[in-house]
């Protein structure tokens, strides 16, 4: 089956050329119709398995516990202000 | 001074003994990485390492003994090191210095080991040669211009030629045991959950695995007792009491009933690796071990299972690399990373949502109680790793999906979450060749038990 690359980049939040699409429309179209092998297998009444832990609902205390200070928080953002992230304006 | 011979239980010993420092122990390690053409490594932590070393060999003096104290040790590029840069081999984190370190680091220091760099990987852990690095490949040190194996490329090779005593990689779809059998060294995938994920990078959060490559099986055993436990940071790591290890290496075979899966010994599979396994079950029968054909039906389907849902967990786990926080924009994605997030969208998005994502959900239920079925019959089951021996650099990189097909008989170990242990079986055509043992879940000393007796009969 064939992908909607455009959609499916847009979804990804990845700009590609147009170069790109082509070649990833390709790939993806193959890498697609090769996992549809799973269309011959029958799952009928057949939970899913989201993870194998059996675990549910872990949870601790609600008590105040030590943090990254928000000054080391920023170390790594490329544009800070006052104590802020600082990113491009959305509206 | 040869330390390179050594096990980790002898370095020890002779740290204690003071034969030798913890600092020349250690700059023979970085002159070892520094010399090297195998692009093992993407940091050398030389300053702080040396400066570990000092302060060990001081403790050392004074009498104080730690499990792993004056251990050289080298950790996969997706393990965060607070304030040694961590790059996931990919240029989106190209200067990214953490704030923290993961728990495992955190373990390990405590017990006094010293790392001594950060090795080459896949970017984000995606593939199977180490060939999607963002820092050029890493090449196998048993042949020039083969692969090394990966995702955790350089940690198989750091370890394969003594650049470190034990190294830290990580196992989402075989990225451990592939690369260990392709550098002759052991490789642990622990159970998932067995060892914390917290400040390792996500590559797929249901199925990444944190393990470690050493020379030999023992060793393995003595790093997992350290590594391993309830985490309250990873909320996936269960309170299951982490067993003795140690105690069971002495154990052998006798009476072990040993699952041989059919379908992992059909055609698709390289003659002489076929060869090599069965002499080697051959040796364990006649150690007392009881040999069973079964079968695990749905292994065909694992890749395909595999290639919905890890790729769905990678791109909602890729989604934080924003530019914003931490790291450079999206942009700098290579494409094997590119690729993966955009299928995964795919599978996950409306209207393919319940054809794909669902339905690898409910084949992974069907590939989980294949082996809850075999080992109600069997304590263990042994397999190959690889299809094929170790291919040249640039063999594969053209199709993405032949790539992905390497993956063939290790992606089922953990959709099941089982633990499995890689160790090195002998040469073909000299290069490496490995097996993988496999158990139910938190069964790591039984692997350990028969992983010790198939080293037993290498020798």
């Amino acid at each position: 089956m064939k992908i909607h690359i455009k959609h499916v980049a847009k979804l990804a939040n990845l700009l590609l050329s147009n170069e790109e699409e082509k070649k990833f429309e390709k790939q993806l179209s193959n890498i697609i119709t090769y996992v549809e092998k799973l269309n011959s297998v029958n799952v009928t009444n057949i939970k899913i398995t989201s993870q194998i832990t059996g675990l549910e609902n872990v949870t601790r205390e609600d008590r105040i516990e030590p943090s990254i200070p928000q000054k080391k928080a920023l170390s790594n953002a490329k544009s800070k202000y006052k104590g802020f992230f600082k990113v491009k304006r959305i509206l | 001074m040869n330390y390179a011979a050594l096990s980790i239980k002898e370095l020890k010993k002779n740290l204690k003994r003071k034969n030798f420092t913890v600092e020349s122990v250690v700059r023979n390690c970085i002159e070892k990485i520094k010399e090297s053409k195998l692009n093992a490594f993407i940091t050398v932590c030389e300053n702080e390492a040396i400066k570990k070393a000092k302060e060990a060999d001081k403790k050392i003096k004074e009498g104080i003994d730690l499990p792993l104290l004056g251990i050289p040790f080298s950790a996969k590029d997706m393990y965060l090191t607070k304030g040694i840069r961590t790059t996931a081999a990919s240029k989106v984190l190209y200067n990214y210095i953490p704030q923290y370190s993961a728990t495992v680091i955190e373990k390990l220091e405590k017990a006094g080991a010293i790392i001594v760099g950060k090795t080459n990987c896949d970017a984000w852990a995606h593939g199977s040669s180490g060939e999607n690095s963002d820092f050029g490949p890493t090449e196998n040190p048993f042949q020039k211009g083969y692969v090394p194996g990966g995702s955790s490329s350089g940690s198989a090779v750091s370890v394969s030629t003594n650049m470190s005593f034990f190294s830290l990689g990580t196992d989402t779809g075989g990225s451990i045991r592939l690369p260990a059998s392709f550098c002759g060294v052991v490789g642990l995938k622990p159970t998932y959950g067995r060892v914390s994920r917290y400040g390792i990078i996500s590559m797929a959060s249901s199925l990444d695995s944190i393990g470690h490559f050493t020379k030999y099986v023992e060793e393995s055993a003595y790093i997992l007792s350290i590594t391993a436990g309830n985490d309250p940071k990873d909320a996936t790591t269960p309170n299951i009491k982490v067993d003795d290890y140690l105690s069971y290496l002495k154990k052998g075979v006798k009476n072990i009933k040993i699952g041989i899966p059919k379908e992992y010994f059909s055609k698709g599979l390289d003659k002489k690796i076929k060869e090599k396994i069965e002499k080697k079950i051959k040796q364990l029968e006649s150690r007392g071990a009881e040999i069973k054909e079964i079968s695990l039906p749905n292994t065909e389907y694992g890749t395909a299972c595999y290639y919905i849902i890890q790729p769905a967990e990678v791109s909602s786990n890729l989604a934080r690399y924003d530019g914003i926080r931490y790291g450079k924009d999206r942009k700098s994605f290579g494409d094997e990373a590119k690729r993966r997030i955009m299928l995964g969208s795919h599978v996950l998005s409306s209207g393919y949502y319940d054809a794909y994502y669902k339905k690898a959900m409910q084949v992974r239920t069907l590939i989980k109680k294949d082996f809850d079925e075999a080992f109600k019959k069997v304590d263990v089951i042994i397999a190959p790793v690889s299809p094929t021996l170790p291919w040249k650099i640039g063999e594969r990189t053209q199709d993405p999906l032949a790539m992905y097909l390497s993956d063939i008989y290790t992606v089922n170990v953990n959709l099941a979450g089982i633990p499995g242990l890689s160790v090195p079986i002998g040469l073909v055509k000299d290069l490496p060749v490995g097996l993988q043992i496999l158990g139910p879940h938190f069964s790591e000393s039984l692997l350990f038990q028969v992983g010790k007796a198939i080293e037993e009969t290498n020798l």
